[in-house]
């Protein structure tokens, strides 16, 4: 009685709502041709409508199930019977149930998903990254797996029963001692790993027969500016006050080592070389993100920040051996730094040092006509010398770097 | 220190003479200083507000899913920010921006603490109510004007802050860098102060409550874990908030009054800006100085919460109820020295992410000490599976998984790769979000008879509670391997990049997923507010618990206790004890009713209860021999 009663009630709240839901569509209708916009959205509203009637229809169909249950609970304590559902039970069973299928799941995960992820670091200091990343993976995994048998495992086995009384064990102390020094002892370890890895990344001792080619990378909303030093093999200075259409990056060039930077549209890096990337913002913070290299530091303005790397493996090898002849190594912006955020990438090509060098003397230099007579420097013919005296400067520039 | 309470005025100024004063609508339902009363006030506050917030993350998620599709129903509803059925980049960050804020400070930290605090603090404790009931309305008040300040920044032609929850300037302090930068922020960092201002409010009185006006007997080794929490909650929240105050007011300066405290070398475009001098790094720090402990400041409400319903729904004690007080202490302590863990990629120094590395990791054990602890709770208990009990262990199971992905994040080295992606996203909604949440609505589950006297559909709180859990780990589990994929987040559409379009089915299925959890809710909401006026009556003490709130009436009183208020005798963890009749003792039971269940170490040294104890056990070992003769 009280069932049909209370589906009564129910149908004519869900066409109550239902109506109010018509009513709105047509008022928003009149509100789209009060403002005279012939578009007809139609079918959407009666799709989205359609949505609401799926979902109020499926509430009626629990509401049905609840009274249900309760009318049999009812008919089962009238007939002076044991409870109908021992909840207890059903709720021990199902996490007993998820335990089983959250491991599969998690399994599943672990597995498919697990294999779309980065591949292997294409970076000398990203290798120790990842072997620490699979240390710590493996501990985590193992202590997931283990808690969330105990908890679920727990929930089912001791489930509420009338005949039985919880076991009173307030504290153990050796227990407790146990638990407190056996994750202090991994972590002592994961975070020894984590110091030593860190320093090797952030301290490089640096090698006098292998300098680093510096790149600077300058970010603003939403592009990425590369200056490559050039055959000094050292970025000029700049200035933010100097910025303008044709200066950009604001660079001075009454600096001599600013005179033969070089422009270029994506970062080509020599395979086995170390480059020390120079970081820093025009506008807001990015963040200089570089995934396969395991390489990324916020660029901030104001502040210069440096990250040193050694790729390890050229595009070219990475293509073998993702099996992916489109593979591009990129880097991309990952702080939030206004709309165009989620489109802030540009190609990196890591090369052999041949083809390093020959694409390095191809790239344009960041002093322009215009700039030399700003800076009121001598208008040449610089820009064709450029490329021609490439190989000389290299070696003067490695001259230059011995003796330092 | 309970003597304190032993002067308890309110015995004359009458909680029976409040039939005398008329309480009108006004004084009782809206400008109301009784505790309980501010208690549901924050509660469904905060329902409403993760409402909201649940709406916007489905907004967003609906951008992830189909970035390519229409759906001109958006822009029946939001105008121009979704012109022709999509929606804009800028509004998808200010979806973001204020699904974060809401979530962490209005829903998990208003609405859990507020909550619970107030509830729970003089009902557990004894106390009539608290410490200053005017300043309680006041905190009250404050955090709904901040609601109300955070909302209208829909309303406005800019649209609402977009800098992300944690506003990083410059973004956040120019205009010209994004448009949710401009009103919409001046809005933000206003809520944010009055917030602050609120929390205060709230926190020092919790704090003064707890530590002064505790009844007879309740020191404070004998106080629920849950007023534990609560006390090292607020003692963080006073320590640490201030601090984003300080920060938001230098953010404001440099917005409104030229300053550079966070501005330095800024070019927009080819404008340069006249600051110098400042620097961004700055911000990051103040407002980690706050932003970790707050971390803390809606997880441990959560776990004081679970602890409570897990000991009383197992029917067991707390296992180690030490070493969780100890846990929580140095949790609350380590919570201050760990901030930079946020910063390891900032370009700071990097001697200080070694540091903050090593810091973070340690607190790691003190949270390792409390999951072993509530698995050893629930071992060999006898597991009631109320909604609140499911909701404790489902608690446990988030803060287990989030908890362990902490590890990566925490490691430096490992965090250049993992900072700012989908891993960070996955990490925290799972061991803060999702964990939190979990928490509070355990608490809702299980506290409700003592808020509005009528029980909770039991049936529908199983189905609430399975549904959300699944979908939960249905949305944050795959976001994991986007993360390790190095997707970053806050990205509004995967479309740009190749190699993030093996990753569009996945959105489809976490967004669905996270569909099935928001209409999960409706079965909370259905159950939650028809309860209030249709729900079974509820009996005084409707989970056998021990604690003090099960020993007032049932019908709402100023004043709590109709006589005087109880004294307390023991821990509130006397359940199954061997030897005693009942599986519960309540606190107020004295240890001489209770001579064949005493146990040596329930005397704390008392030579006299001893000698008591002892010579009652003799007689009755005595009895029992002449017996048997």
């Amino acid at each position: 009685m009280s069932l049909r009663k209370s589906i009564s009630n129910k149908s004519i709240a869900a066409l109550a709502v239902i109506v109010a839901a018509f009513g709105n569509t047509s008022v928003f209708a009149q509100a789209a041709e009060a403002a005279a916009k012939p578009v007809d959205m139609g079918p959407v509203y009666k799709s989205a409508v359609f949505y609401v009637l799926a979902f109020l229809v499926l509430c009626l169909f629990v509401a049905i199930v609840g009274k249900a249950l309760r009318v049999y609970e009812l008919t089962r304590e009238v007939q002076d019977k044991p409870k109908g559902i021992n909840w207890n039970a059903v709720n021990g069973t199902l996490f007993a149930i998820f335990l089983i299928v959250g491991l599969y799941g998690a399994y599943w995960e672990y597995t498919v998903h697990g294999s779309m992820i980065l591949p292997e670091a294409a970076s000398e200091h990203g290798k120790k990254i990842d072997k620490m990343f699979n240390l710590t993976l493996i501990i985590t995994t193992i202590v997931f797996v283990l808690t969330h048998i105990f908890l679920f495992a727990f929930a089912y086995i001791y489930k509420y029963s009338g005949k039985r009384r919880a076991y009173f064990y307030p504290h153990n102390n050796t227990l407790e001692r146990l638990w407190t020094i056996i994750p202090a002892l991994v972590l002592t370890v994961l975070v020894l790993m984590g110091f030593l890895t860190w320093r090797s990344i952030f301290y490089k001792v640096e090698d006098p027969n292998n300098k680093p080619i510096n790149i600077e990378v300058t970010s603003s909303q939403f592009a990425w500016a590369i200056r490559y030093p050039g055959a000094d093999g050292v970025v000029g200075v700049k200035n933010y006050k100097l910025i303008s259409a044709a200066n950009a990056l604001g660079i001075d060039f009454n600096d001599k080592k600013s005179l033969d930077d070089q422009v270029a549209d994506l970062m080509v890096i020599p395979v086995n070389k170390p480059v020390r990337l120079i970081l820093n913002s025009k506008d807001v913070i990015h963040s200089f993100y570089m995934p396969h290299f395991r390489v990324q530091l916020n660029t901030v303005p104001g502040m210069t920040s440096y990250f040193e790397f050694t790729p390890t493996i050229t595009t070219e090898e990475m293509k073998k051996k993702t099996n992916d002849p489109a593979f591009k190594y990129l880097f991309l912006c990952s702080k939030i730094c206004g709309q165009g955020h989620y489109n802030m990438q540009r190609e990196v090509k890591v090369v052999s040092q041949e083809e390093y060098d020959s694409w390095i003397a191809e790239q344009g230099t960041y002093l322009t006509d215009d700039l030399r007579k700003q800076f009121h420097l001598p208008v040449t013919s610089a820009p064709e010398a450029v490329p021609a005296t490439a190989d000389t400067a290299a070696t003067a520039a490695n001259q230059i770097a011995l003796k330092k | 220190m309970s003597t304190i309470s032993l002067h308890d005025t309110h015995n004359h100024d009458g909680h029976d003479d409040h039939g005398h004063h008329k309480e009108t609508f006004f004084t009782k339902y809206v400008f109301s200083q009784d505790h309980k009363m501010i208690a549901k006030q924050f509660l469904i506050t905060g329902i409403i507000m993760a409402v909201i917030a649940m709406g916007l993350s489905i907004l967003f998620r609906i951008q992830l899913a189909w970035p390519d599709k229409n759906f001109p129903l958006l822009e029946t509803f939001l105008g121009k920010w979704a012109e022709g059925g999509r929606i804009k980049p800028d509004f998808f960050l200010a979806l973001v921006t204020i699904h974060g804020t809401i979530m962490v400070f209005f829903v998990l930290t208003a609405g859990l603490s507020g909550t619970f605090s107030n509830l729970l603090i003089p009902l557990q404790l004894g106390v009539r109510d608290m410490a200053s009931p005017f300043l309680n309305m006041l905190s009250y008040w404050f955090f709904f004007l901040a609601c109300v300040i955070m909302m209208s920044s829909f309303f406005i032609q800019t649209g609402p802050a977009s800098a992300g929850w944690t506003v990083y300037p410059p973004l956040s302090a120019l205009p010209t860098a994004i448009s949710g930068s401009g009103l919409g922020m001046t809005l933000w960092l206003i809520s944010m102060v009055l917030f602050v201002a609120s929390s205060l409010m709230g926190g020092i009185n919790y704090v003064s409550t707890v530590l002064n006006m505790r009844t007879k007997g309740m020191d404070l080794w004998k106080m629920p874990l849950t007023i534990w929490a609560f006390l090292l909650t607020a003692i963080l929240g006073i320590l640490s908030f201030p601090v984003l105050v300080a920060g938001v007011v230098l953010l404001v300066f440099d917005r409104s009054f030229g300053t550079s405290f966070y501005l330095s070398d800024i070019v927009m475009g080819t404008q340069v800006l006249p600051n110098e001098g400042g620097s961004p790094i700055l911000w990051q720090h103040l407002f980690w100085f706050l932003g970790h402990p707050e971390v803390y400041i809606v997880i441990m409400p959560a776990m004081g919460l679970s602890s409570e319903i897990m000991s009383v729904n197992s029917r067991k004690p707390i296992f180690g109820y030490h070493a969780m007080v100890y846990s929580l202490i140095g949790i609350t302590i380590l919570s201050f020295i760990v901030w930079g863990h946020h910063m390891f990629v900032t370009g700071m120094n990097p001697l200080l992410g070694g540091v903050f590395m090593i810091t973070t990791l340690i607190i790691a054990v003190p949270s390792a000490v409390k999951t072993f602890n509530w698995l050893a709770t629930l071992w060999r208990g006898n597991i009631r599976f109320t909604p609140g009990m499911l909701f404790a262990i489902g608690m446990v199971s988030f803060f287990i998984s989030g908890g362990l992905t902490g590890i990566f994040l925490g490691n430096a080295s490992l965090d250049i790769n993992l900072h700012d992606t989908y891993f960070v996203v996955a990490h925290f909604h799972l061991v803060m979000g999702s964990a939190a949440i979990f928490g509070m609505l355990a608490g809702v589950y299980h506290w409700f008879p003592k808020m509005f006297g009528r029980m909770m559909n039991p049936k529908l709180g199983y189905l609430h509670f399975w549904l959300t859990f699944i979908a939960a780990y249905l949305v944050f589990f795959p976001l994991h391997f986007l993360g390790l994929d190095g997707v970053p987040r806050r990205y509004y559409a995967f479309t740009e990049f190749e190699f993030m379009h093996k990753w569009l089915t996945v959105n489809v299925f976490v967004t669905w997923s996270a569909i099935l959890g928001a209409l999960a809710q409706v079965a909370f909401l259905w159950n939650f507010f028809s309860s209030i006026f249709v729900g079974k009556r509820a009996p005084q003490n409707p989970w056998e618990a021990n604690t003090l709130e099960w020993t007032t009436p049932v019908e709402r009183l100023h004043g709590n206790w109709p006589g005087e208020i109880p004294t307390v005798y023991r821990w509130p963890y006397d359940y199954s004890k061997p030897g005693a009749e009942e599986d519960f003792i309540p606190q107020t039971v004295p240890f001489s009713q209770t001579m064949s269940s005493n146990m040596p170490h329930d005397f704390e040294g008392n030579a006299d209860a001893e000698r008591i104890q002892r010579e009652w056990e003799e007689h009755e070992a005595a009895a029992a021999k002449s017996r048997l003769d």
